[in-house]
């Protein structure tokens, strides 16, 4: 059976365009507020990522990091996290969702332990910042065997040799960061550079869906189009903490944002 | 779980470069893989290449001032009636601590990788302090990460940074303090990796930079080894090693070369304000293993995973975890830990200025307070040493809003 994520890029190509991804973090504001959050952009991306927030996210920039501040505050638990996936897949049960953080609550949980809560609220994919390759091998194996989506990273200072073992060793979806940053930072090489990066790694194997993230904003999306799929994060964080002080409804805002971005690269 | 004899500690990891089967690690995002690679790659020929460990001794020796003096403390050995006490004046290393050892190695290593920048983060603000002073003289140009709780007092060690023409980025984030400060520090690794070397300020991180510290820092127990010997004939039969652990890395420096001897080692960790909950003392208090700053550690943390809230007098030891190469020994016996309470660091720093020439910071008073505790129990056969890894006039400001008064 083909995995949710591997349906929704068929979708894509079949209409001729990246996937566009997003990216928000579990409880922020609030529990309610995410969820609501994630239904109504549901209805514009294609493919959602989740953050569970942790208070020492060492490859995060400044807005990913208030947001994970934030829902902490709020009281977030990985309990809530996986509640809010459940109620999610409930109203949305083919919109393919991943997880995304840091390894350490991870292994406070257990890793069978939390393959185990990822699959019974219908988790799709996990995305582990800092659990790199060879060393993800054995949880990634964990993954595959629970039907999740392990997707490995790949950097602008991986090496070619590097790339093809992970590639080789990949599953439905490969995230490409596209400059050396944190998350948010302003996109420092030029579009065209990035996909020229792109398309060498895509060259290496043809059918691994391949998705390009950080510093991908509504102003720069459009220039990226000629990818598999394309990440937003920051921007939408920035968004959520913009409407909070300005005291406006996150949900509508992160809607319209969405439905921008989406708009630019029909 | 063993220490093997005859071979490095640094180096007794696996292949996934965990000690233990379970410490360290490089648990990094995919981008520092390469930097990371490199780094090592470059430090494991540089750990064989003669020439350029004779000029790390020579700036051991002509820049940081190697030997530092090894002292009886006559008075107060005489006061608590036990064992014979002294102290390793690692203070009087050149910028007034251990981590000018580690800050000019880095420098050396950076000049080799052909870095023109060079950050790192810092606590007490020596480790910052040091690094500006040894990229100033190496020609490099430094930033540094300091919370802003800690920009606030540890003022000395700022002036310090700012003479030495280093750019002090305050980190504003979470606790304001080291833990956050080690964070952004390798935040900004990640956007500049390809210009920049990092330093980290102790023997935690991922696995390259516990090396290269520890390497650094040895030069501390390759001098009292013989200071030791030139003092009693040989090494004494009953010697405790007291040092102070927040990330650990001038305990391991004190240790190294006792490492296949009967030398008993003690790390002195945190205990917070007396009474509070609020500690940074991991190995003490039996903390779970967690993942921090790339490496698999023990640490305070919630049932969750999020890094615990902790608090100490003492800037440089507030840590939440503390170096894979301590988890290694606490588990192998090798060394034992246990913790000094802030209000015993302000008592024992104030005995030691009071009887002694020296006057220890407050990181080093917790070793000194344990030394307090135990000394008089013990024979006068007995030999305790104690790191005196830095000086008080860094905390000259909190020890007089302590306790009213300042003595040096």
């Amino acid at each position: 059976m083909k995995s949710k994520i591997t349906l929704a890029f068929k979708q894509c190509i079949k209409e001729k365009r990246p996937a566009l991804i997003t990216y928000t973090v579990a409880g922020d504001n609030t529990k309610k507020i995410s969820l609501k959050i994630l239904n109504s952009i549901a209805k514009h991306a294609d493919i959602l990522e989740l953050g569970f927030p942790h208070n020492t996210p060492i490859a995060d920039g400044g807005q990913i990091q208030t947001s994970s501040y934030r829902a902490l505050k709020n009281g977030i638990r990985l309990k809530d996290v996986f509640h809010i996936v459940k109620k999610f897949k409930k109203s949305n049960p083919n919109k393919p969702l991943i997880l995304m953080g840091y390894y350490n609550l991870i292994y406070q949980r257990g890793e069978n332990n939390f393959l185990n809560s990822c699959k019974i609220s219908g988790v799709d994919g996990l995305i582990v910042v800092d659990l790199p390759y060879p060393e993800n091998k054995n949880f990634a194996k964990k993954c595959k065997k629970k039907s999740i989506n392990f997707i490995q990273l790949l950097s602008p200072t991986t090496s070619k040799e590097r790339i093809k073992k992970i590639i080789k060793d990949s599953h439905d979806m490969i995230y490409y960061i596209s400059m050396l940053s944190t998350t948010g930072g302003k996109l420092k090489v030029s579009p065209k550079k990035i996909i020229q990066n792109y398309k060498k790694i895509k060259k290496i194997n043809r059918k691994k869906n391949l998705v390009i993230g950080f510093g991908i904003t509504n102003k720069t999306i459009s220039s990226l189009k000629n990818s598999d799929g394309l990440v937003v994060g920051s921007q939408l964080c920035k968004v959520i903490n913009d409407s909070i002080k300005k005291r406006q409804n996150p949900v509508t805002k992160l809607s319209k944002l969405v439905y921008n971005l989406k708009k630019q690269i029909l | 779980m063993k220490i093997k004899k005859g071979i490095p500690l640094i180096d007794q990891h696996d292949k996934n470069y965990l000690y233990g089967g379970k410490f360290g690690g490089n648990f990094i995002p995919e981008t520092l893989k390469k930097p990371i690679d490199d780094l090592t790659k470059l430090f494991t020929k540089l750990r064989k290449d003669k020439k350029f460990l004779e000029e790390r001794d020579y700036y051991f020796k002509n820049y940081v001032g190697a030997p530092t003096p090894f002292i009886k403390l006559e008075n107060l050995t005489k006061y608590l009636g036990g064992a014979q006490i002294y102290a390793k004046v690692v203070s009087e290393a050149n910028g007034g601590a251990h981590k000018i050892y580690n800050a000019t190695v880095h420098c050396l290593i950076a000049k080799r990788a052909g870095k023109k920048y060079i950050v790192g983060d810092t606590g007490a603000g020596y480790a910052g302090k040091m690094l500006a002073m040894a990229a100033k003289k190496f020609g490099l140009k430094c930033k540094i990460f300091m919370g802003s709780r800690d920009i606030k007092r540890q003022r000395p060690n700022v002036e310090a940074m700012k003479k030495n023409d280093a750019e002090i980025i305050p980190v504003k984030t979470g606790s304001q303090t080291l833990v956050d400060a080690v964070s952004e520090c390798m935040r900004y690794w990640v956007s500049n990796c390809n210009t920049t070397h990092m330093c980290v300020g102790s023997t935690v991180g991922p696995n390259i930079f516990i090396k290269i510290c520890a390497f650094s820092t040895a030069q501390i127990s390759r001098e009292l080894i013989k200071q030791i010997k030139d003092e009693f004939g040989r090494i004494p039969n009953k010697l405790k090693l007291m040092n102070c652990v927040g990330g650990g890395s001038s305990a391991m420096g004190f240790w190294n070369e006792f490492m296949d001897t009967n030398a008993e080692f003690i790390g002195i960790e945190a205990g917070g304000p007396k009474n509070s909950k609020l500690h940074a003392a991991p190995l003490t208090n039996k903390s779970k293993i967690g993942i921090l700053h790339g490496a698999a550690q023990y640490l305070v943390q919630d049932k969750e995973g999020q890094v615990g809230s902790i608090e100490s007098c003492s800037a440089g030891l507030m840590y939440p975890g503390i170096s894979p190469l301590h988890c290694f020994l606490k588990d192998t016996k090798r060394a034992k830990y246990t913790s000094a309470t802030d209000e015993e660091a302000f008592k024992a720093y104030q005995l030691v200025s009071k009887l002694e020439n020296i006057s220890p910071s407050l990181e080093p008073s917790h070793a000194f307070a344990e030394a307090i505790k135990i000394a008089p129990k013990l024979k006068s056969s007995e030999v305790i040493v104690i790191n005196s890894c830095g000086d008080s006039i860094k905390d000259k400001d909190i020890i007089k809003k302590k306790l009213g008064f300042y003595i040096r």
